[in-house]
């Protein structure tokens, strides 16, 4: 088929439909100088290809976006990563962000609640409360949210090895409230893979944790329906130094272990895979950034239904959120990192992200205060409703430079995915060393490159000023550890403790067995079961993770 | 006269961004020292007992958590108490720059924060280390 008969159709169909039920924002987009702006543009010529690698809005291989009308129906949702100190805290931050203006909540937990220890346990010292949220047991969960009807919000909680418990501790907050789990929608972390290659919050080995996730998902499958049961994540990856092509060549070959791991454990491809969701890191190079995010589109809606045979097209479709680069953010003239997230958020949205994270000014230095997460909000906000590049669908596309990126990010990438199944797969890839010494690789090319001034970072090898240390830092107070280790004891002192034993004993019975997981692991939680309780009765059957070291 | 320097970068506490880390390990290594590093969340206890038995020169902590001014500090307390207290010991990660005076109050030599060129760490343990090794 033409390409012209294509639009055509994509214009009574597949957009038609969408616009007939959910009207766009506005009746017409328009041109300073009054002249209609198309939903979408398409070449006015007939490339043989264009259909198969670039597609349509809403139509494989989503090369253009996964939604019809993208933001012509609806911005991207604002969702800014928030949590630190005690649950009290956190709660009165959420409830300003979401007073702003703010859409979803995202929800950032401490060290110590991401690995799975209690505020109390000696390897807590020094970190309760201090890169996000402390959370010991349902009580906090339970501060942490009041107020804040959790059927009408969605939430992104950034947790991976403890995703299940916090899981559980969120859907018996829920259901204090009077909402079931299928009324929930949000996204937990969940991938364990990253977390050995870049982010370090694992606690038990892969092959344990793998079972975790696929416990995760066959139970969200049938109760927790709308939550994305989790977030595989490029964001840490490309932080850790990697590049974009291996941003997007690790990830999806994460992606496919996960779906590998789920087909084994009996599910079937179209029961998960329209639960996957994605996330990225949007970089300082805009239009790199942009043919990244489209490459990656393509790529895995390719692999789910080449390699998969998935059939269902939510399947197919790669939405991810996406959160500017921390890394690139610097400590001297902290001002400057504002345009820095400009334009990483023009990447993010002309790539077509589903949700999006703006960082704060002051993060190189420091937790981001109030301020600073407001003008981050802002950010998002002034391209959304200011710029007009949410007035077109994939505006960019059709450019020379970024369609040859996205065809060369797209090959490149899927000449590393090869290499990682010969060496037999992501899980052994990440324990050969293979996948973290190619990242440390790039990451060290590219310092020394910014030492030789050969990448130019603004403020830091080139135009730098005198500055005073800043002032007016966000800091987390020692005493939270103190009044944390207090909540814990009172909790201890007021729950059923033989009842608390006989759960622990379950989950530890179904641990040795092949028994789901998660129906457990709520029934703990609810009669107020320690984080560090649940996850240290699974670690005696699951063992712990060692770090193989790479230099 | 010909010894190279060794030195131990660690990772204090339960913070996995090891980037910077890693980059200081191979800038060092390539500057011609001897390089070991710990890896993830180690205590305290573990980089002491790392140090001394490794026979180091100067111990390197990054920490971007947050937890710099309670796990730094014991670290020093700990080489001091088994009698290493002329290992170097230096810092570096996301600190404020109004916790460093405590910090080297309380034995941290220098701190570096983001941004900091490799020729300056290095020139900075090529000058302290202790010279009798």
């Amino acid at each position: 088929m033409s390409i012209s008969a294509e639009f055509a159709k994509w214009k009574e169909g597949a957009y038609g439909k969408t616009v007939a039920k959910f009207p766009e924002r506005k009746q017409v987009f328009k041109t300073s100088f009054n002249e209609e702006i198309a939903p979408v543009y398409v070449p006015g010529f007939e490339d043989p290809q264009y259909l198969e690698t670039r597609g349509l809005p809403g139509l494989y291989p989503f090369t253009r976006g996964v939604q019809s009308t993208m933001y012509r129906g609806k911005f991207w949702t604002m969702r800014q990563y928030a949590g630190f100190g005690t649950a009290e805290e956190s709660n009165k931050r959420y409830k300003y962000l979401l007073g702003a203006g703010q859409t979803g909540l995202s929800v950032a937990f401490d060290l110590p609640t991401q690995i799975g220890y209690d505020s109390d346990h000696p390897m807590s010292d020094g970190e309760v409360g201090k890169v996000g949220v402390a959370i010991d047991s349902l009580k906090d969960m339970e501060i942490l949210f009041d107020g804040i009807p959790l059927g009408e919000v969605s939430t992104s909680m950034t947790i991976n090895s403890t995703a299940g418990v916090l899981l559980a501790m969120y859907i018996a907050v829920a259901e204090k409230q009077g909402f079931t789990p299928d009324k929930l929608n949000g996204t937990i972390q969940n991938d364990i893979l990253k977390e050995y290659i870049a982010r370090g919050t694992y606690r038990f080995p892969p092959k344990p944790s793998m079972r975790l996730i696929t416990d995760i998902f066959e139970y969200c499958a049938k109760n927790v329906t709308k939550w994305n049961t989790i977030s595989i994540s490029g964001y840490h990856i490309r932080e850790a130094g990697s590049n974009a092509v291996q941003e997007v060549a690790f990830t999806i070959a994460d992606g496919i272990a996960y779906a590998d791991a789920a087909i084994k454990a009996g599910m079937d491809i179209d029961v998960f895979a329209p639960r996957l969701s994605f996330f990225f890191n949007a970089h300082n190079n805009l239009l790199e950034e942009v043919a990244k995010f489209r490459a990656a589109r393509r790529l895995w809606a390719e692999i789910m239904k080449n390699r998969f045979n998935a059939k269902d097209v939510k399947s197919q479709m790669l939405r991810f959120h996406t959160q500017t680069a921390g890394c690139t953010l610097t400590a001297q003239q902290p001002d400057n990192n504002i345009v820095r997230v400009t334009m990483q958020t023009l990447a993010a949205t002309l790539g077509g992200t589903q949700s999006l994270h703006t960082n704060s000014r002051d993060e190189a230095l420091a937790l981001p205060t109030e301020d600073s997460v407001r003008i981050a909000l802002r950010t998002q906000q002034i391209v959304a409703y200011e710029s007009g590049i949410a007035d077109t669908i994939d505006p960019l596309a059709g450019s020379y430079f970024v369609e040859a990126l996205t065809d060369s990010i797209y090959a490149k990438a899927k000449k590393y995915i090869e290499r990682i199944d010969e060496l037999g797969g992501m899980v052994e890839a990440i324990e050969k060393g293979f996948v973290q010494q190619e990242i440390q690789d790039s990451a060290y090319t590219y310092q020394l490159e910014v030492e030789r001034g050969e990448q130019i970072v603004v403020g830091v090898n080139k135009f730098q000023v005198k500055e005073l240390p800043p002032s007016n830092l966000l800091k987390v107070d020692r005493s939270i550890q103190v009044s944390q280790i207090a909540k814990i004891n009172a909790v201890k002192a007021s729950r059923d403790n033989e009842l608390v034993a006989r759960k622990l004993a379950e989950i530890k019975a179904a641990a040795q067995g092949t028994e789901n997981l998660m129906p457990k692991i709520l029934e703990a939680v609810k009669v107020y079961a320690t984080l560090g309780e649940i996850t240290g009765t699974m670690q005696e059957v699951f063992g712990e993770h060692k770090e193989s070291v790479v230099l | 006269m010909s010894q190279k320097i060794r030195v131990l970068i660690a990772k204090p506490g339960l913070d996995g961004h090891d980037r910077g880390a890693k980059f200081v390990a191979r800038a060092l290594r390539d500057a011609g020292m001897e390089v070991i590093y710990t890896g993830l969340r180690q205590t305290p206890e573990a980089i002491a007992n790392a140090a001394i038995q490794e026979d180091v020169d100067a111990v390197g902590l990054s920490i971007l958590s947050g937890a710099h001014n309670t796990l730094l500090p014991k670290v020093v307390e700990i080489l001091k108490s088994k009698g290493a207290e002329d290992i170097l010991v230096f810092g570096g990660g996301v600190i404020p720059e109004s916790d460093i005076p405590f910090l080297k109050g309380q034995g941290i030599k220098a701190v570096f924060t983001p941004g900091t060129p490799s020729e300056e760490f290095i020139k900075f343990i090529k000058e302290n280390v202790r010279k009798d090794g």
